[in-house]
């Protein structure tokens, strides 16, 4: 059951027993997701909680 | 267990006591020889104190030279092109980790050198060392020219974009910070504690020379200009490469992404670092210390065209000695990992 990272494409192994609205990290650019489907599998970035960093 | 008996000509300098770290603990490799003209029958550890009780190694003095399957060359340059033929009657195989045989054409050579080369018909015996770049190469080769520091960050970093096509030709700048062991270990004024601690010095505005280097491997066959600064910082160990590319393409970061994984996805040494939180996003140096890596980011500009690349190294690592060593590896059918296996220090 893979998703595609919505921030760098990677592919994303679901758990078989992933549930709408888990948190996951996307294993190649550390994107924190939620899963929004799992039939299909879908992800999204999840809300992130702002810093200041300079930006 | 296959051994490679090797001797390192130069051992003295930064370069030459990082590679004989990394070999004193390599299972395949009989270390014959270490030299040094200026501390010839001294202990290696007097010069490099890293290395007490790690050897007994003493240096030699390079007439003292014996037969070796292996040669690693860490002279100044313009030293080992005046004196390779010896070098050829020591060892079928030589790695030189000077600038020496780095450039294909004696035309550039001599542009960015300001001296002609001595051995111009050699120039094309020495495959450049760069891995990612010249991996099949490297498994047939006798020689082997080790690429410059500032030249190794850069071309990887932007690699994948020339090779692909990607971005124009004439509008690429690079700018890199770097540490003062860049410089080697021979002092001069400006070297001098007073004078280098805490400066953010721009010793290399243009004409830097590894110029020529990222020229001749991100060309493609085409006419391409790099316009490339070097800034020295207040670090010892370590380089950031900051270039700025223009896309022919509206590419988007997910695309540029894909490009860089399919470059680099199954190379052992480089990692991509583009993360949105956490206390080191882009690729960071210090983090780099002691390692083989060279970490690569980018960021697309969203009000124009223009993608930042970042990329990180240690110079004496993937920039001399832990490139060098890997190359070595490679030459020899070890795994390419062998002896390079550290992974750095947090916190450092």
């Amino acid at each position: 059951m893979n998703a595609e990272c919505p921030v760098c494409g990677a592919q994303i192994q679901l758990a078989s027993d992933a549930v709408q609205g888990e948190l996951l990290e996307c294993p190649d650019c550390g994107t924190e997701l939620e899963v929004v489907s799992v039939n299909p599998p879908q992800v999204k970035e999840a809300p992130q909680e702002e810093e200041d960093w300079g930006q | 267990m296959t051994k490679i008996k090797v001797s390192i000509v130069g051992a003295s300098g930064y370069t030459g006591g990082e590679l004989l770290r990394l070999l004193l603990f390599h299972p395949n490799v009989e270390i014959n020889q270490v030299t040094s003209e200026s501390y010839t029958g001294k202990f290696v550890y007097k010069v490099h104190p890293n290395l007490r009780k790690a050897t007994q190694l003493k240096f030699s003095s390079a007439s003292e030279l014996q037969q070796c399957d292996l040669l690693f060359l860490c002279l100044p340059h313009n030293s080992s092109q005046n004196k390779i033929d010896f070098y050829k009657s020591i060892a079928p195989k030589i790695i030189d980790l000077s600038a020496d045989f780095r450039l294909k054409d004696p035309n550039e050579y001599e542009k960015w050198y300001g001296h002609k080369h001595s051995r111009p018909e050699l120039l094309n015996e020495f495959v450049y060392g760069i891995p990612e770049l010249h991996r099949e190469e490297m498994k047939k080769a006798n020689y082997i020219s080790s690429a410059g520091c500032n030249a190794t960050a850069s071309i990887l970093g932007l690699y994948p974009l020339f090779k692909n096509d990607l971005v124009y030709e004439d509008r690429t700048v690079i700018e890199v910070k770097a540490g003062s062991s860049e410089g080697g270990n021979k002092v001069n004024e400006g070297s001098h504690h007073p004078e280098r601690s805490g400066v953010v010095r721009s010793y290399m505005p243009t004409k830097h020379r590894h110029t020529a280097e990222i020229l001749q491997e991100l060309s493609f066959g085409k006419n391409i200009h790099v316009h490339f600064s070097a800034t020295a910082i207040d670090i010892v160990r370590g380089l950031l490469a900051t270039c700025h590319v223009f896309l022919k393409k509206d590419l988007q970061e997910k695309d540029i992404w894909k490009i860089y994984r399919d470059a680099y996805g199954n190379e052992p040494f480089i990692r991509i670092v583009k993360e949105n939180d956490g206390i080191y996003r882009y690729p960071e140096p210090k983090l780099l210390s002691g390692t083989n890596y060279c970490d690569i980011g980018f960021k697309k500009d969203e009000y124009s065209n223009r993608l930042v690349v970042i990329s990180a190294i240690d110079n004496l690592m993937k920039g001399a000695a832990g490139q060098a060593l890997q190359a070595f590896n490679i030459m020899f059918g070890f795994d390419e990992r062998t002896g390079l296996e550290f992974t750095g220090l947090h916190p450092i």
